[in-house]
């Protein structure tokens, strides 16, 4: 991959970005208007079945959340990227991405045609090619959001960690290809009940 | 013949079809098993088990009944009918071939024979690969009869709970469609024992009948009633 690697793209609400981050690029997703669920999947850009593990990273770090210093695992442990600076704070591993189907079954029949991330998410694979199917479209990240697990074990989808400006910043431990759906989700607070723009950029150190 | 019952000793993996309305009993055979569990729609496996839905649509982050267990279309692709246990991890993955070496050192067929030590990757692997499918079609499994404890701070800190389940402890699941369901006994990758003692469990299939109108997973909550509905519908 290219040494003068220079990414900056603004991605709408309820669209998506597919693309390859070189090993050592220092990647910053910014929340540009508030909370706003950035649903995100990484790829060993050389083998896409070596992909990010929500239950492997959660294990290997003691914790559910993502944070600076988490580093994003694979499903064979191998390290994805660090989190270097995190102005939100917290990170969702455990609410998975929304579809037409889970939304049926946690909304209701009338939310069947909505948008959602994972029509994203397939569309934007199979865009992609190079065999990337459903299968390979495993439990995503949700930058920016916010879901507390209580002691009880319990566990909700809630506002109001994020606020407009605030930013992740990763580093590539490896050749990624990274998958974004900026989530359209209107029938709970994982997007403030309004779905805005966010901002992918990417430098060289 | 419309039951049987196998047993499956710990650090080994086996999988099997489930018709729909069979009933499935995990019984563990000794203390601190664990049961890595994935599963798959019959008809289509790209239809599987996925924790995320399952944990969110019921605002649980653990396993215990009367949940359903929801595929990533939205079918209910088995109901936990009742367990000995309230908890059941299913965040915390499962043991791969290189964890294993780390802690209890190098083993093979040639120097173990069939007690070497097989990581639950290892075993899921070799199952699904029987069924056409592979590494890509791995998903988050269930632990049964594991507990991982939040500790409800800042980090959402997690921690093994020592003992949560002894000889005996049962859970039972009852398939809402056909599934093929691929499981591991090796040990929870965060047990603590310091030596390879994994427990097997009993499988016990039995016919039961289709859930009634009362059935306790119907009337739990909204989100599970609608995740049964749509899997009823397939066989309308
Ligand atoms: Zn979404």
């Amino acid at each position: 991959m290219s040494d003068e690697f220079v990414l900056d793209d603004i991605v709408e609400a309820g669209d998506g970005w597919i693309g390859e981050i070189p090993a050592g690029t220092l990647l910053r997703i910014t929340d540009l208007h508030g909370n706003q669920a950035v649903d995100t999947l990484f790829y060993d850009a050389l083998d896409y079945a070596n992909r990010y593990s929500a239950m492997d990273t959660i294990r290997e770090q003691g914790a559910v959340y993502l944070t600076t210093g988490s580093v994003l695992m694979t499903v064979n442990c191998d390290p994805l990227a660090t989190i270097v600076a995190d102005t939100c704070g917290r990170h969702d591993t455990l609410g998975g991405a929304c579809s037409q189907e889970s939304n049926v079954v946690r909304y209701g029949r009338h939310t069947r045609h909505q948008h959602s991330c994972r029509t994203t998410f397939v569309r934007k694979a199979k865009e992609w090619g190079r065999g990337l199917e459903k299968r390979d479209i495993a439990h995503n990240i949700n930058f920016f959001m916010n879901v507390p697990v209580t002691e009880d074990g319990g566990l909700t989808f809630e506002d109001g960690v994020s606020a407009p400006g605030k930013y992740v910043e990763l580093r590539a431990e490896r050749d990624l290809l990274m998958l974004v759906s900026n989530c359209p989700q209107l029938n709970n607070p994982c997007n403030g009940y309004d779905p805005t723009a966010i901002r992918i950029t990417g430098r060289r150190p | 013949m419309t039951g049987y019952s196998i047993e499956v000793p710990g650090g080994a993996a086996e999988s099997l079809r489930l018709r729909r309305h069979r009933t499935l009993t995990l019984r563990t055979l000794g203390p601190d098993a664990n049961v890595a569990m994935l599963i798959y729609a019959l008809d289509d496996p790209a239809e599987r088990l996925n924790v995320p839905d399952t944990l969110k649509a019921q605002m649980s982050a653990h396993i215990k009944p009367p949940m359903t267990l929801m595929s990533d279309m939205g079918r209910a692709l088995a109901s936990v009918t009742a367990s000995s246990l309230d908890w059941h991890d299913a965040i915390t993955g499962h043991s791969l071939p290189a964890a294993v070496e780390r802690r209890f050192g190098p083993s093979s067929y040639a120097a173990d024979r069939n007690d070497w030590r097989r990581s639950a990757r290892f075993g899921l692997l070799t199952e699904l690969w029987k069924h056409g499918l592979g590494a890509r079609d791995l998903h988050a499994n269930i632990n049964f009869f594991t507990k991982i404890a939040p500790a409800g701070d800042e980090r959402g800190t997690l921690a093994f709970v020592p003992g949560h389940a002894s000889e005996g402890d049962y859970v039972t699941l009852r398939a809402e469609i056909d599934l093929l369901i691929v499981l591991s006994t090796a040990p929870h990758p965060l047990e603590p024992a310091e030596a390879w003692t994994p427990a097997g469990v009993r499988l016990e299939i039995a016919e039961g009948p289709a859930p009634a109108a009362d059935d306790p997973s119907r009337n739990w909550r909204a989100e599970t009633a609608r995740s049964l509905e749509l899997a009823e519908r397939s066989y309308a």
